[in-house]
């Protein structure tokens, strides 16, 4: 099992109801009034679905593996382009030294995968105090932060 | 050059301690092989075929004294007494031990230098014209803009994994492309419109390696402030849609061709349009800030050609060949642009000891304000030399052995390690090199033929440029055997803007003892065809394909 964390610690899983992408474009209407999950593989661009994000109480992207870097885009977008509110989780082959980016393209959960020490990947969010771009959290690249 | 500031060195310092923790993590077994593979890539280390290599950012080429004096410590302290300078004008060791690259890196730190994204499928190293910011011709210094890259670029949050590697170059001079930027994943021109304002012309989609092709023109002009913005457009639309389900299809040349340039365009505008008013547009004033940091020296007021210089060169015919070679005209009255060639026989192209790095370096201290560049070419150049300072510095030069005056020439050749060192490769190529420069080293036969390319690559992963040498030499492996395959034709732009061509391959390849004689039967036929000046180019292009290949092969019955 993956442990689940956010940037402060462990966290407890919310139940919620699970649709795949296809699930949900097929029968919509059938999912009315319930609190969902969506789960999104990685060749799913976030276009694909952005102007439905708003449905969904989380949205998870999965990394089949850490060296495919499309979930990067796919939050940024969700986050930017969207507007998307709700959590963001990432799954997978989600790793230590990939949570400090996943972060900053706005995943707020992570689910570590089982082999990796929880410490050490809630250490890794603080890598880098003042990173040069701009990013789902802050809209000013370093070059307007910077105080010369 | 770019100096740190607190942001800067702060967050070079906490990279050094990422990959301290990664490689104790590795080291303890808590990080698989592959898993680690990604994090020392994009920490310049590859695997290669004996000891691992550990490859230093040199970012556009700029170097100071003092971090080449470190470049020298870190050969002698951790590797054995040599560095290697690479075509993409990056240092490379070719012997650190792992267990202590996380140390090198530190002392690296030290002086401002990293190793940072120097490989793996993340957005590399900028290049640039290796003479910028000292040539009249350039319409503006391009430094600060692959500086504002390099910033952009570094841990970018989104393109840390990428479907493959991605590479920038940049060049400013009209009408000429002094960085191959046609070879690039992104190739960016800096033009004036007519209304004098700056912008780029960008190119998209280039690239050697398997499959060579040559970058296309995405945007006719793209206004200053919005560099950074459409470079986050054109990459997020390949970190979406770049293939990854076969590594050697995945550069964005290969999405390129497959949507079409038209297609590729509309993709990257319709992101670009939502991008380019957000916070993240580049602003004048950190334009300004960073190209504070590229304005020029104190220059004294001075005259070309002195009566010393002059004097010099009519006194003594070996000086005045380097002169007419290996120096260069400078933006600045009574300077000049010197570049130290290192491709003596006997040494692979690009190599250069611990010692010859400390004497370089009190070289640009006491010649050239302290500061030198690495070239695309793996030679090394001094920027700012008084001409009077010239006859002086070339004894010194001769004596380290960097004045061979060849720059251009055919044993100035680009030559990637090979089969020596690279696990990769079909075939050596240093020994081919090394073969032929010791065939040609004749000086007045090496002028007279004048400005050829002559590149190698070991294998088609094309490190040695072998797709845009005028000659190209590329190793291939023949039920278990070294061979060689020429083409000829091939250019990576230079003088001419639209020159950018990829070589043809000319017939059956040969065996490694067979290559002298392969070149000199070029070379014979090149010197029979040329008529008053022509280059080598010129002769191939106009006599074609055909009488070259039948002069090396015999026609056929
Ligand atoms: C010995 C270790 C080396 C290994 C294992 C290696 C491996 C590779 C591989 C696999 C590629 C092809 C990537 C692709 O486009 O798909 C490549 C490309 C390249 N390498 Fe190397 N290389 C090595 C050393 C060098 C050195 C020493 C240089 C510089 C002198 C160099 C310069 C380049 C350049 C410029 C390219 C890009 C060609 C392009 O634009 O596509 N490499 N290398
Ligand atoms: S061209 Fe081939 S042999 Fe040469 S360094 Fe690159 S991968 Fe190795």
């Amino acid at each position: 099992m993956a442990n689940l964390i956010n940037t402060q610690g462990p966290v407890q899983d919310t139940e919620l109801t699970t649709v795949t992408l296809e699930q949900w474009q097929e029968e919509k209407a059938s999912f009315a009034g319930q609190s969902l999950e969506l789960t999104v593989s990685s060749d799913q661009t976030a276009d694909l679905f952005g102007e439905d994000a708003a449905n969904f109480a989380r949205i998870s992207i999965d990394f089949p593996k850490f060296a495919d870097g499309r979930g990067y885009s796919a939050a940024r977008l969700l986050r930017e382009k969207y507007k998307y509110t709700g959590e963001l989780r990432a799954v997978g082959d989600v790793l230590i030294d990939q949570v400090f980016f996943m972060k900053r393209c706005g995943f707020d959960t992570y689910a570590l995968r089982e082999d990796q020490i929880v410490e050490d990947a809630i250490a890794a969010f603080s890598t880098f105090t003042n990173p040069y771009q701009n990013d789902v959290h802050d809209q000013r690249p370093l070059f307007r932060r910077r105080l010369s | 050059m770019y100096v740190y500031d607190q942001y800067d060195q702060q967050l070079l310092n906490e990279r050094v301690a990422q990959f301290k923790g990664q490689m104790e993590r590795y080291l303890d077994g808590k990080i698989s092989e592959e898993e680690f593979l990604p994090l020392r890539l994009q920490n310049g280390i590859y695997v290669q075929r004996y000891a691992p290599m550990l490859r230093v950012a040199v970012p556009y080429g700029a170097l100071n004294s003092a971090q080449v004096r470190k470049l020298a410590y870190v050969a002698r302290t951790y590797d054995k007494g040599y560095a290697h300078i690479s075509t993409r004008q990056n240092v490379q060791f070719n012997w650190p031990e792992l267990e202590q690259c996380p140390q090198i890196l530190a002392d690296l730190a030290e002086v401002q230098m990293h190793a940072v994204q120097t490989s793996g499928n993340c957005i590399r190293n900028t290049t640039t014209d290796e003479y910028a910011g000292v040539i009249a011709e350039e319409i503006v210094d391009p430094r600060p803009y692959c500086e504002i890259i390099r910033q952009w670029s570094t841990f970018h949050p989104e393109f840390a994994f990428l479907p493959r590697k991605f590479k920038i170059a940049v060049n400013a001079v009209p009408g000429q492309d002094r960085a191959a930027i046609t070879m690039h994943d992104i190739g960016i021109n800096i033009v004036k419109n007519d209304a004098g304002d700056i912008g780029y012309r960008v190119l998209v989609g280039g690239g050697l390696g398997r499959t060579p092709i040559l970058g296309e023109e995405i945007c006719a002009f793209l206004p200053e402030e919005d560099l950074l913005t459409y470079l986050d457009a054109v990459i997020r639309v390949y970190n979406q849609f770049g293939r990854r389900d076969n590594k050697y299809k995945a550069r964005i040349k290969i999405l390129v061709k497959a949507l079409g340039v038209d297609r590729m365009r509309e993709l990257v505008e319709e992101e670009f349009n939502r991008l380019k008013d957000c916070e993240g547009k580049l602003t004048q004033a950190e334009l300004e800030r960073v190209k504070q940091h590229f304005i020029d020296p104190e220059y004294k007021t001075l005259s070309d050609n002195p009566a010393e210089l002059t004097a010099a060169k009519e006194e003594n015919k070996a000086f005045s060949r380097w002169m007419e070679r290996n120096v260069r005209q400078h933006k600045k009255a009574g300077y000049a642009v010197v570049t130290l060639t290192l491709k003596q026989i006997g040494t692979p192209p690009g190599d250069i000891t611990a010692e010859q790095l400390d004497q370089v370096a009190d070289l640009a201290d006491e010649y050239s304000f302290g500061e030198l560049r690495s070239t695309h070419n793996q030679n090394l150049v001094l920027a700012d030399v008084e001409q009077t300072e010239l006859f002086g510095l070339w004894q010194k030069l001769k004596s380290l052995g960097m004045a061979t005056p060849t720059l251009g020439l055919l044993t100035d050749m680009i030559c990637c390690p090979g089969g020596d060192f690279c696990a990769l490769a079909n075939a050596k190529s240093i020994p081919v090199a090394e073969a032929i420069q010791a065939r040609f080293e004749n000086l007045d036969y090496l002028w007279d033929l004048g400005e050829i390319d002559l590149n190698i690559s070991g294998c088609m992963n094309a490190c040695g440029h072998h797709h845009v040498g005028n000659i190209g030499v590329l190793g291939v492996d023949k039920k278990g055997e070294e061979f060689y395959q020429v083409s000829l034709g091939g250019n990576s732009g230079g003088n001419d803007a639209d020159g950018s061509s990829l070589g043809k391959i000319l017939g059956p390849s040969f065996a490694r003892e067979a290559m002298p004689d392969v070149i000199a039967k070029i070379l014979d036929f090149y010197v029979d065809q040329r008529t008053d000046g022509e280059s080598f180019l010129e002769v191939y292009r106009r006599v074609g394909h055909t009488p070259f290949k039948e002069a090396v092969y015999g026609k056929p019955d």
